[in-house]
């Protein structure tokens, strides 16, 4: 029999079962409807498709633990379909499917420390620490005088994604990015 | 702190139109007692103990009926209510209530007070507004929104097996309120909260709460007030029956004492009081949210001096 919650035990991060799939909560509010029972608004992360669902969750609705584990795991390599991970501790190896690690995957330089995220024994995630440096290794050359203004550029990451940077960025500046909205913050330095 | 005295100067000038507009009806302000002995028996409300066999009211209602029953045909009170374990963007433990009532008038003169208010309210903060709300029932909106045909009558079965049908999924609910809610949150709230106010009449008899019957039917004369995703007011053509009043009291007492809340006596003196009272209709309208909509706040923590966790 798996762990079940009461809804007053719901809070950011739990991870529950939702029809058969893992989910993450993200958002919870509290609700009455005028001399009903109270109900949790419940938003949460299918941590499988990443898709969103919203739930209006019964006061005394009783949710079943999601079998989840976190693991942190260094990233070995790309193997076209698959990126591997390797567990340190043990040297244990495991791959992710390029559709499971979505658009992660071009914040995540090589030998990267990520939480490998396992449901039922099978790694299905990955969480990227929030902020990375990378070396710019491609954009148009920087202009001067314009660092007052908000006009960007694409710029490419040594990692693969492109991120919008401001004009006076150019090829082999080290930048620092939030991984979870992919947005630009700073220049870190000089490759 | 900037945004929060321009919300607490709105709130004041909301409260004088409130008043003035109860004195343009000629209506009585009243004040009745916080420490009641008899806080509502209403299921899902829990009161707070005040020491002396007393609780703090959840709404002044009990009291507000007696004084009716004793020949004030028009009183409205602005008043703190208390409530345990309500907490969220749209509930504070403590909070603020307008209730009043009306002998001898339609529930639709609640209605149109109701409206009146939200011009004040909305003329004091220069939200557009020109007055207009929709007025529909629970069944018309259960059938457009979630496919349910709502009867009226049913028993949790009888619900469950619509539910079905629409194609829901019951979750397990317990009972009739359960799942009625659950489907009314699901897939009825969130449309209001995209259209013009709305009154939401003739709720099915098992959620009559404190409101009548209207002879022939399954509906009761109740209406629930909805403008801009916040539920404002809660109205009944008050039951004056005695002894229906005194039956609901006592089934509710054993629900409560079946899922071990604290069960109050039957409020002997409010039955009196009954007896002697003619047809009325009666509201309470949150205040906090009334403001709330008037300034397109999101949350309650916005429109009051000290939200609870800075109390």
């Amino acid at each position: 029999m798996a762990q079940m919650y009461d809804t007053s035990e719901i809070r950011k991060g739990l991870k529950i079962m939702m029809d058969g799939n893992p989910y993450t909560v993200v958002e919870f509010q509290f609700v009455k409807p005028g001399k009903g029972t109270a109900f949790t608004r419940t938003k949460m992360k299918n941590l499988l498709t990443g898709s969103v669902l919203e739930r209006n969750l019964r006061s005394g609705e009783r949710l079943e633990a999601a079998d989840v584990e976190v693991k942190n795991m260094q990233y070995l390599y790309d193997e076209g379909e698959f990126c591997v991970f390797m567990d340190n501790t043990n040297y244990e190896q495991v791959q992710i499917t390029n559709d499971l690690v979505g658009d992660d995957k071009g914040f995540m330089p090589m030998n990267i420390s990520v939480d490998v995220l396992f449901f039922q024994g099978r790694a299905v995630g990955v969480t990227l620490p929030n902020f990375i440096e990378q070396e710019i290794v491609e954009t148009e050359p920087g202009a001067r005088g314009d660092t007052a203004t908000n006009v960007t550029k694409a710029a490419k990451l040594a990692s693969g994604a492109t991120v919008k940077v401001p004009l006076f960025i150019n090829q082999g500046d080290v930048v620092r990015v939030d991984t979870r909205t992919g947005e630009y913050l700073d220049r870190v330095g000089r490759a | 702190m900037a945004a929060r005295r321009e919300a607490l100067v709105a709130r004041a000038r909301i409260l004088d139109e409130v008043r003035a507009y109860f004195r343009s009806q000629d209506f009585l302000e009243v004040e009745t007692p916080s420490r009641v002995r008899n806080p509502g028996q209403e299921l899902h409300l829990d009161a707070f103990y005040a020491e002396g066999g007393r609780y703090l009211i959840t709404s002044p209602e009990h009291h507000m009926k007696r004084l009716v029953g004793a020949g004030y045909d028009r009183v409205f009170q602005v008043c703190r209510c208390f409530r345990q374990n309500e907490e969220g963007p749209h509930h504070q433990p403590e909070f603020t209530m307008a209730e009043w009532y009306r002998a001898r008038a339609p529930l639709s003169s609640i209605a149109d007070d109701c409206e009146a208010l939200l011009v004040r309210a909305a003329a004091v903060s220069g939200r557009p507004f020109d007055g207009e709300c929709v007025r529909t029932t629970v069944a018309a909106l259960l059938a457009t929104h979630a496919g349910v045909e709502l009867q009226g009558d049913e028993d949790l079965p009888a619900l469950e097996r619509r539910v079905r049908t629409a194609g829901h999924d019951p979750r397990g609910a317990r009972t009739f309120d359960e799942l009625f809610f659950q489907i009314f949150l699901d897939h009825v709230e969130p449309a209001l909260a995209q259209g013009p106010p709305t009154f939401v009449c003739d709720w099915p008899a098992p959620l009559a709460a404190l409101a009548r019957v209207r002879p022939g039917t399954p509906w009761a004369e109740r209406f629930e007030l909805y403008a801009g995703g916040l539920e404002l007011a809660n109205a009944f053509g008050e039951l004056t029956d005695a002894v229906e009043q005194r039956r609901r009291f006592e089934a509710e007492a054993e629900e409560r004492h079946r899922r071990d809340k604290v069960a109050y006596n039957v409020d002997e003196r409010l039955l009196a009081g009954l007896a002697t009272m003619p047809e009325t209709s009666g509201v309470a309208l949150g205040i906090d949210r009334l403001v709330m909509w008037a300034l397109g706040a999101s949350q309650i923590a916005d429109v009051v001096a000290f939200p609870d966790p800075e109390v």
